[in-house]
């Protein structure tokens, strides 16, 4: 099959396989069984672009022009790659984990989560593929909107109150900022394609260029740049499955995605030096890093303690861009893939902890590495990456980060990475160590409990592989990194 | 001459002679074959005359042979054409779905009443739409105006007389306002054919005789079209109204007067340079935003859904009025493709809200408490349709959004693109209000009983939401016939 005919197959695989668990709703083991092999095959069509857009291909394919002079098409490049890599290949393990998951806490309604999860996958490959702004945009709104009822899955009082919030962010930000800055960019450069340097250099006036990014940057709500974080906290209400994939992977991960996306193909590194443009956002994204890390710090709930790392993670990708030295926006693609790893590694775990134990907070995990040592294990993992230490992908990634700071003199940014790295280690080596090495605490509402349900274990297990093994062999992560900056 | 050169004559002399048949007819479900029939003819002729129209240009019909500007004439231009399809594609769509909504909401020996003020407003409307004469769209006007307060008095609650008689009033102050202006002009210029006008009016354009008229005019069509601050009477008509009315008038009579602000104000006046030399588009656009925020805001707190998506329609016109403002090329196709756009949607909203209606005898927003789980496919549809409302991709309310902000970029008004973007919020809280109620509040006495509705209420309801995702996927042909229309309308306006 030809590269554009993949590209279609990536896009509608996911819907297609809607039928399928729709119809398979009386029959739990069927659905998931069509579940992970849609997930499955989508990997492996994924996985069959790769080739040709490392070799330098960059397949298009135009769905359908949809205004005048503006159409829905595909495009595959290095950034797009990775993206749709990280996304495909852990719609399968997080189904994997959903089974022992959702079944094990007994939740209602799951037709209606799987269903409107492969729409979400659908939606995620869209952006990955996006070959114009236009169709970006489309594909975030509707993962917007398809993630709605899976943020909201519980139905509780609590459940409606957080879809509020996380509608309310994601669309306001997006119509009012992002949208705005899409139809700017349209009527002064005449083209939403994303190219290599940009479209936007002599179109637009320099003191519109820092406007104009600003718009973007905080129109894309899903990166969760401070102060329009608040919708990841509150998402959080969501069943861990969809914590993991959407709100560790695809959601926000399509979120600094897009700010990478906009930064490289819409405004061009050298415009955003060359106007600085880009220089206040070293500031916000230095700001919401350490305090994301200070608010994860005071957190009990772990998944709230995920969630504000999360945010304080995506910064760093933001930050990245933000730097616009090619070997920082380097570190911030491969970051994509590094911090989607450990961090579904760790919601994961989180969820594992729930399901078996029926323990959501931190100060309740004394001793729990005992019980649960696959568990805590890859706990433990993903939490040296979010750290950035050694074997873990996020050392990777940092370093990059980190060497493109150190190679511009931005100092502000080398002392917001260094400090980050000590709160992220006062955060996470608490909860592994009092996890091996505390007591246990019997409060009498807790009973004994090994293990969560093997598939839930053996996602976790292998996610925390996954984030030794980019640690060693990185090399395709950063091969795609580097076409994307010309190195 | 063939039949086919008579086509224009015959949409609207073949729902003028329908009419008294229905009446003769008086059986039901006679009436509304009738009526159904009638509605997809118009429909087939109203395509021949776009498809002519895009193929050889504008083309004019003399009525009984009497040469412009004596006779009356039948001017049939994209403008027109678009319009013509639009209010007949709604006409007959809604046509299939009366039959069971209005058996249920209407006594028996009054139906062939509806069905005969159906199909006789779909002539005027129809009318108005396609004649080139100042005086006949008053005519028409008055046909369609007649026959609308007919259709809302029949709505079962008594409320309904007092909101017919409301839109009575307003609408005969409107149609008096607007029979004045044509007067004035009519007295300045010796003509009553709108092209002979705009030609002559220029020469007498600086004497306060011709500016009380455009002042008149704007006003007169203001009202009918329900503009912000005009819209008093649009609210309780739609929401007492029967849902086969509401849905059609909400789809057709506000968007018509559209098309005659477009015909008269800037057709026949454009000419004289009244519309820059007076602050006239400075206060459409001022009426515009205004009915923008106060009709979506107002929206939010209804607790009858009919009578909050009667205000979302007061927004709505809002949103036309500003393109029509920007007196650009961009915010006029933006304007012209959002009336077929808001057309669409709302028709779809207020037919899913009939299906409610069938099954709960009510739309109040307590009732359809939990009702998301009990009709399925009517939840969808109204989810869809208001989707669509906030201008969601993949929706037709996206393309009108996109061209609305692009227009208002390029004429240099950022406070008003984020106005723009700013009140499709609000439309996002009226909508997602339904959609709370509707799948996560506990389900109403009312909701446990019900089922989805029946198939003949679902098929054009799904007719319509479907529209509204296919125009907004691939809207490349709506926006290439209003930007023609937009470019025929503004070469007429001077500078």
């Amino acid at each position: 099959m030809t590269p554009p005919v993949l590209m279609l197959l990536a896009l509608l695989l996911p819907l297609v396989a809607v039928g399928p668990i729709l119809m398979a709703r009386r029959n739990p083991n069927l659905r998931e069984a069509v579940s992970l092999a849609a997930a499955a095959v989508l990997f492996a069509v994924v996985l069959g672009l790769f080739g040709p857009v490392a070799a330098g291909e960059r397949p298009e394919l135009v769905l359908v022009e949809m205004l005048p002079g503006l159409s829905l098409a595909l495009k595959l490049e290095p950034l797009g790659m990775l993206f749709a890599l990280v996304a495909s290949a852990l719609w399968p393990v997080t189904t994997l984990y959903a089974v022992g998951y959702m079944r094990g806490h007994h939740e209602k309604n799951q037709t209606r989560f799987y269903a409107f999860f492969a729409v979400a996958i659908a939606a995620a490959m869209g952006i990955a593929m996006a070959g114009n702004m236009l169709t970006l945009f489309v594909f975030y709104e509707v993962l917007t909107i398809c993630t709605f009822p899976l943020v909201t899955h519980a139905g509780t009082a609590e459940a409606k109150k957080a879809g509020r919030v996380y509608l309310g962010i994601l669309i306001g930000t997006s119509v009012v900022f992002q949208l705005l800055a899409i139809v700017w960019t349209w009527a002064a450069a005449g083209t939403l394609d994303f190219v290599p340097g940009g479209i936007l250099a002599g179109k637009v006036s320099d003191g519109a260029v820092a406007v104009l990014f600003a718009l973007y940057v905080f129109g894309v709500g899903k990166a969760a740049v401070m102060p329009f974080h608040r919708w990841l906290p509150a998402a959080m209400v969501a069943p861990t499955p969809v914590s993991a994939l959407l709100h560790a992977v695809a959601v926000v991960k399509a979120g600094v995605f897009t700010v990478l996306k906009v930064t490289v193909y819409v405004f061009g590194l050298d415009l955003l030096a060359a106007t600085g443009g880009g220089t206040w956002l070293v500031w916000v994204a230095g700001f919401t890093i350490i305090a994301a890390s200070v608010v994860a710090l005071t957190k009990d709930n772990l998944k709230a303690r995920l969630a504000y790392s999360t945010i304080s993670q995506l910064s760093y990708v933001v930050l990245g861009a933000a730097l616009l030295a090619p070997v920082s926006v380097l570190g911030a693609a491969v970051h994509i893939a590094a911090h989607a790893v450990g961090k579904i590694t760790l919601f994961f775990a989180a969820g594992a902890v729930m399901v078996a134990s029926h323990k959501t907070e931190v100060s309740q995990l004394a001793g729990i590495g005992r019980r649960m040592p696959w568990t805590m294990g890859a706990f433990a993992v993903g939490a040296l990456s979010m750290i950035g230490l050694p074997p873990t992908a996020g050392f990777v990634s940092k370093w990059y980060v980190l060497s493109g700071a150190v190679e511009t003199g931005q100092m502000l940014a080398v002392a917001v990475v260094v400090a980050s790295t000590l709160l992220n280690a006062g955060y996470f080596l608490p909860i592994v160590y009092s996890a091996f090495f505390g007591r246990e605490v019997h409060d009498g509402h807790h009973h004994d409990h090994g293990e969560a349900p093997w598939p839930s274990v053996a996602a976790l297990t292998l996610t925390a592989a996954a984030t030794v093994a980019l640690f060693l062999m990185p090399d395709w992560a950063i091969g795609l990194a580097g076409d994307l900056v010309g190195r | 001459m063939t039949l086919h050169d008579h086509l224009p004559a015959l949409a609207v002399v073949v729902p003028l002679m329908a009419a008294p048949v229905i009446v003769a007819l008086r059986r039901p479900t006679a009436a509304w074959a009738v009526a159904v029939a009638v509605s997809w003819a118009c429909l087939a002729i109203s395509g021949q005359l776009l498809q002519s129209v895009l193929a050889n240009g504008p083309f004019s019909y003399l009525l009984g042979g009497w040469a412009a500007p004596w006779g009356i004439e039948y001017r049939v231009d994209p403008v027109d054409a678009f319009v013509l399809v639009i209010v007949s594609a709604i006409a007959a769509v809604v046509s299939l779905y009366a039959k069971t909504s209005v058996a249920k909401e209407i006594d028996p020996d009054r139906q062939y009443l509806f069905y005969a003020m159906y199909v006789l407003c779909l002539c005027g409307l129809l009318g108005m739409a396609i004649t080139g004469d100042a005086f006949n769209v008053f005519v028409f006007l008055e046909i369609s105006s007649l026959s609308t307060y007919v259709l809302v008095a029949l709505g079962r609650d008594r409320r309904a007389l007092t909101a017919a008689f409301r839109y009575l009033v307003l609408g005969t102050v409107g149609a008096t306002f607007y029979v004045i202006g044509i007067g004035l002009a009519y007295m300045m210029t010796g003509t009553l054919n709108m092209a002979d006008m705009a030609e002559r009016l220029p020469a007498v354009a600086h004497t306060s005789t011709v500016r009380a008229a455009l002042a008149f005019l704007v006003v007169g069509i203001g009202l009918k079209m329900a503009a912000f601050p005009l819209h008093l009477w649009l609210p309780n008509a739609y929401a007492h109204a029967p849902s086969v009315a509401t849905a059609f008038l909400a789809g057709t009579a506000t968007k018509v007067s559209v098309y005659v602000l477009l015909r008269i104000v800037l057709g026949v006046f454009g000419g004289t340079g009244l519309l820059t030399a007076l602050p006239l588009m400075e206060l459409l656009m001022a009426m515009a935003l205004a009915g923008m925020f106060v009709g979506s805001a107002v929206a939010i707190w209804q607790p009858d859904l009919k009578r909050a998506l009667a205000y979302s329609s007061v927004a709505q016109i809002g949103y036309i009025l500003l393109g029509i403002a920007f007196l650009s090329e961009t915010g006029l196709a933006a304007a012209i493709v959002h009336l077929f756009n808001h057309a669409i949607m709302k028709t779809a909203l207020f037919l899913a809200l009939g299906a409610i209606v069938f099954r709960l005898g009510s739309a109040r927003i307590e009732d359809i408490a939990g009702i998301g789980r009990r009709m399925p496919l009517t939840m969808a549809a109204v989810l869809v349709a208001g989707l669509s409302l906030i201008g969601v991709p993949l929706t037709v309310g996206f393309v009108s959004k996109w061209y609305l902000v692009e227009a208002a970029i390029g004429a240099g008004l950022w406070p008003v693109a984020v106005a723009i973007l700013l009140s499709s919020l609000l439309a996002v809280a009226y909508v997602w209000r339904i959609v709370e109620a509707a799948w996560f509040a506990k389900p109403s006495d009312k909701a446990l009983a019900a089922t989805e509705a029946p198939t003949a209420l679902i098929v054009p309801t799904w007719a319509m939401a479907g529209a509204a995702v296919w125009f907004g996927v691939d809207a490349t042909g709506t926006m290439g016939v209003a930007r023609a229309a937009a470019a025929a309308l503004l070469k007429g306006v001077a500078p």
